[in-house]
């Protein structure tokens, strides 16, 4: 592997490494904390995304690299019109790897063609975040300890969310997964990944808008946050936004060893009541993005 | 209607009647010097009526954009008056600058130099995304 662009370039079985290491850092981070020593992590991030930089930089300082790099295009040379392909081979000359953030589609991809050291895909537009779908991975394996045999449940914004369209893709490989979509009709997932990915790998799925009856069928439950910007109309926004919120009236129809998921940031989906609710796993997942970023870090530079 | 075997070019044989046009200009045809010649709705035994090109000299063709438009064209290339090769072109696994891709959302809408570049995902359904957004490319059929 010399990038991640997409989550589908790892294999089950890479993936299961990269889930190996992020395990052995959790367990001690000390033994990871020379592992990067003298190496720089460029963070190239052409729109603002506090959670996935954080992250990368907190990973790389844990494992006691050195980080540069912008926040927002405005304060890097985009806005004088470079081309991601120059910006790609002026920083491959100043730092080990990169982690990439772009509005636009694909733009990790081309930086991927041009710079001479790994590129690391950090969200392109509405299109990919394998980090984040990692960092999901990672989270169902150290709260169920698997990945197989689980009954899913995705609610919220199926439609515009491309945490759950990874996510949907990454699980498909695994045996015995079944998902539950919960969202309202116009939020429902898209055709191709009903039909090019649930449907295509045999996996069984259905789609409902009763949350409760749901809730007892659920080993994991991934919620998600209906994203303004995706509106051009404020009312349906409005109208959708409080369809699903999660409360603890709901959760009591729920197994005593659910998963509750959120890529966070969150808005009003889950009730702060259920924050200290132990199956409550969205923090230790935002954590779970660190270990798993170190795991890949390294495994891009080839350290060991 | 007569026209000159060739003894030195390249024939375009089963083409689709009605995409000959397409391909000639796709191709650039009216930019060469030699002669070519489209002919249209000529009855075929094997798809009732096609299109052929004929041009008057071996020129370097862009194969992946004939299989792209047309996948069941033949290809003959004719030297010193005798069929030197003759194949299928068949679907491209991935084409260039051939289809241009609409997403607003995507790299190559925003840096003109990048390749617009579009790969085979479905065979059967002839699907091509784009390999930047996986945008699908609009079925020419």
């Amino acid at each position: 592997m010399e990038n991640l662009i997409d989550i589908r370039d790892l294999s089950v079985d890479e993936i299961q490494e990269l889930v190996r290491v992020a395990l052995d850092i959790a367990a001690d981070p000390s033994r990871y904390s020379e592992k990067c020593r003298g190496k720089k992590l460029a963070t190239l991030f052409f729109e603002p995304s506090t959670r996935t930089r954080l992250s990368f930089e907190a990973a790389m300082y844990e494992l006691g690299g050195n980080v540069l790099g912008f926040s927002e295009a405005q304060s890097s040379s985009a806005s004088k019109g470079e081309s991601v392909s120059d910006t790609a081979r002026m920083v491959s000359c100043y730092a080990d790897i990169i982690a990439m953030r772009h509005p636009k589609e694909g733009a990790p991809l081309v930086a991927a063609s041009k710079a001479s050291v790994p590129v690391i895909n950090a969200g392109d537009g509405g299109h990919n975040h394998p980090t984040q779908t990692l960092t999901d991975l990672l989270t169902i394996w150290r709260e169920k300890g698997r990945l197989s045999d689980l009954t899913i449940g995705l609610c919220g914004d199926l439609k515009f969310g491309r945490t759950v369209h990874s996510l949907v893709a990454a699980m498909s490989r695994y045996p015995g997964i079944r998902f539950i979509l919960i969202s309202p009709e116009e939020l429902r997932v898209p055709g191709y990944i009903r039909k090019d990915v649930m449907t295509a790998n045999g996996i069984p799925f259905e789609e409902t808008t009763d949350f409760v009856s749901a809730m007892p069928q659920l080993d994991v439950l991934y919620m998600t946050r209906v994203q303004k910007e995706r509106f051009f109309n404020e009312a349906d926004y409005i109208r959708l936004k409080d369809m699903f919120i999660l409360t603890p009236e709901k959760l009591a129809y729920a197994k005593e060893d659910l998963c509750i998921m959120h890529p966070l940031p969150r808005v009003n989906e889950i009730a702060t009541a259920v924050d200290d609710d132990p199956r409550a796993a969205y923090f230790r997942q935002a954590l779970n993005g660190k270990y798993i970023r170190m795991a890949l870090i390294m495994k891009l530079l080839g350290v060991k | 209607m007569v026209i000159d075997a060739i003894s030195n070019g390249i024939v375009l044989d089963h083409i689709k009647a009605g995409r000959g046009m397409d391909l000639y200009q796709i191709l650039k045809l009216d930019k060469l010097e030699c002669s070519v010649a489209l002919l249209k709705n000529v009855t075929s035994r094997k798809m009732g009526r096609k299109d052929i090109i004929k041009i008057d000299e071996v020129i370097d063709l862009n194969f992946d954009v004939l299989g792209y438009v047309d996948p069941g064209i033949t290809v003959c290339i004719v030297k010193d008056g005798k069929l030197d090769r003759k194949f299928t072109v068949g679907l491209p696994e991935r084409v260039t600058n051939v289809i241009r891709c609409r997403n607003p959302r995507c790299i190559t809408t925003v840096e003109p130099e990048i390749p617009h570049i579009f790969k085979l995902t479905d065979r059967e359904n002839r699907v091509y995304r784009c390999i930047y957004c996986e945008s699908r490319a609009k079925n020419r059929d």
